[in-house]
């Protein structure tokens, strides 16, 4: 079971890294929890500067852009 | 165009193997064959649209619907191609660049220094405006000064690459280069006047009790081939999003270039109307776009007789003060802050736009 965690402020670009997050963890078929993170207190907790982030168990794994699902799944496995 | 991107692919697909060293000498010699590639077509587009408007398609180049065929067909790869090279090189020199790397540099520097490195950096360091807010937060937790802050802030939106190409399109590579100029001394002296009004108490309060955490710097990790990955993903992004604008600019530029006499406009937007500044800046402000957005527009002002100075205040004060920004903003200033940055950088391009009608 995987937190998933997109920090964005809901922008054009942190609605399409949700999609592609999660499509990738659908291919995967992997279990897992979705949470989108708009607090800009949270954000800047996390320390991302720029958004989209995606944020897996905690820890930041991309953040300023939005890969395909194809490398979300290398980035998830 | 085609072949450029398949070059880029061949590289990321052959990189598995190579050393690092050979990645990148592999990659440097890719893209030194596509960029002689783009550059023999670039310079057949003129004799392939007389080619197309004048023998395939047997109009004359005296009529006004040939000269407006032969304009779209030479002018359309043109700018898509001119905009593919400039948007790929900027998506890789930007991989060098993390606001991160960014902060580092300024945190450490004395206020008017700080305002020239800032809104330099502002170019190259990537930036969107939905990321305003924590990289606001991001640069004066950690001890930035707030004008540094802010000439970081007007640079990075008001001088982009789509801007420049466009510009350099329309009217040649000075004009680009004085715009490229004036936007950076606009963004110096706007934030260099907002740290001198001392106005740090105008932020709000929850801001500088933000605790920002630690993250990874990605950038100095990166390889050859990931680079030109990001490049890739800049020119799909981007140019991706603005061709129709572009399009749409060029319609309006071969409407007006085959039929609407010239001159059109230059009694209200000209040089000689004193009020066509304000006024340009006034209407421009309040509307949001995209710098390829706008493009149709400039095209029909300056088609039919606008000033140059007025246009560019016009464009500057569209794509470097956006009203999404500033109600993004909204959640770390007071509005009096807010009131201040929209003040000061208006005046700024005012004085940009009088300067060019007055010395062009």
């Amino acid at each position: 079971m995987k937190t998933l965690q997109i920090l964005g402020p809901g922008c054009a670009n942190c609605v399409r890294l949700a999609h592609n997050t999660e499509a990738a963890a659908k291919e995967l078929g992997m279990e897992f929890t979705m949470e989108k993170v708009t607090d800009f207190q949270a954000i800047v907790r996390a320390g991302v500067m720029k958004t989209p982030a995606l944020v897996v168990d905690g820890q930041v794994k991309l953040y300023g852009r939005v890969p395909s699902v194809e490398e979300i799944k290398t980035i998830l496995a | 165009m085609a072949i450029q991107i398949s070059n880029a692919t061949d590289v990321k697909d052959g990189r598995q193997k190579k050393t690092p060293q050979e990645s990148a000498l592999r990659s440097a010699v890719l893209i030194g064959a596509g960029i002689v590639v783009w550059w023999m077509i670039y310079h057949r587009l003129s004799a392939v649209a007389d080619w197309f408007a004048f023998t395939v398609l047997h109009c004359s180049p005296a009529t006004r619907l040939g000269s407006a065929i032969q304009f779209m067909v030479f002018e359309t790869p043109k700018v898509l191609m001119l905009l593919l090279l400039v948007v790929f090189g900027v998506g890789i020199v930007r991989s060098f660049f993390t606001p991160q790397h960014t902060r580092a540099i300024l945190a450490g520097t004395r206020e008017s220094v700080g305002n020239m490195l800032a809104a330099l950096l502002g170019v190259v360091t990537p930036f969107c405006s939905c990321s305003a807010v924590p990289l606001f937060i991001g640069f004066v937790t950690t001890g930035v000064p707030l004008g540094v802050t802010f000439s970081f802030l007007i640079a990075a939106p008001m001088i982009n690459e789509v801007a420049l190409v466009l510009l350099f399109w329309l009217f040649g590579w000075q004009v680009a280069a004085i715009y490229a100029g004036t936007g950076l001394l606009i963004a110096m002296i706007a934030g260099w006047t907002i740290g001198r009004l001392k106005m740090e108490r105008y932020v709000e309060p929850w801001v500088y009790a933000a605790q920002m955490g630690d993250s990874a710097d990605e950038a100095s990790r990166l390889n050859w081939a990931e680079r030109i990955h990001l490049g890739r993903e800049a020119v799909r992004d981007i140019v991706g999003k603005v061709w129709p604008y572009v399009i749409a600019g060029i319609a309006v530029g071969a409407g007006i270039h085959g039929y609407v006499p010239q001159n059109f406009m230059a009694h209200i937007m000209g040089k000689g109307a004193w009020w066509s500044v304000p006024l340009a800046v006034l209407i421009g402000v309040p509307m949001y776009s995209n710098a390829a957005g706008i493009i149709p527009i400039v095209q029909a002002l300056l088609q039919k007789g606008a000033a140059l100075g007025t246009v560019l205040a016009f464009m500057m004060s569209v794509i470097g003060l956006s009203f999404p920004e500033t109600i993004i903003l909204r959640k770390v200033l007071r509005p009096q802050l807010i009131a201040a940055f929209v003040g000061v950088v208006t005046v700024g391009i005012l004085i940009v736009g009088y300067l060019f009608n007055f010395l062009m």
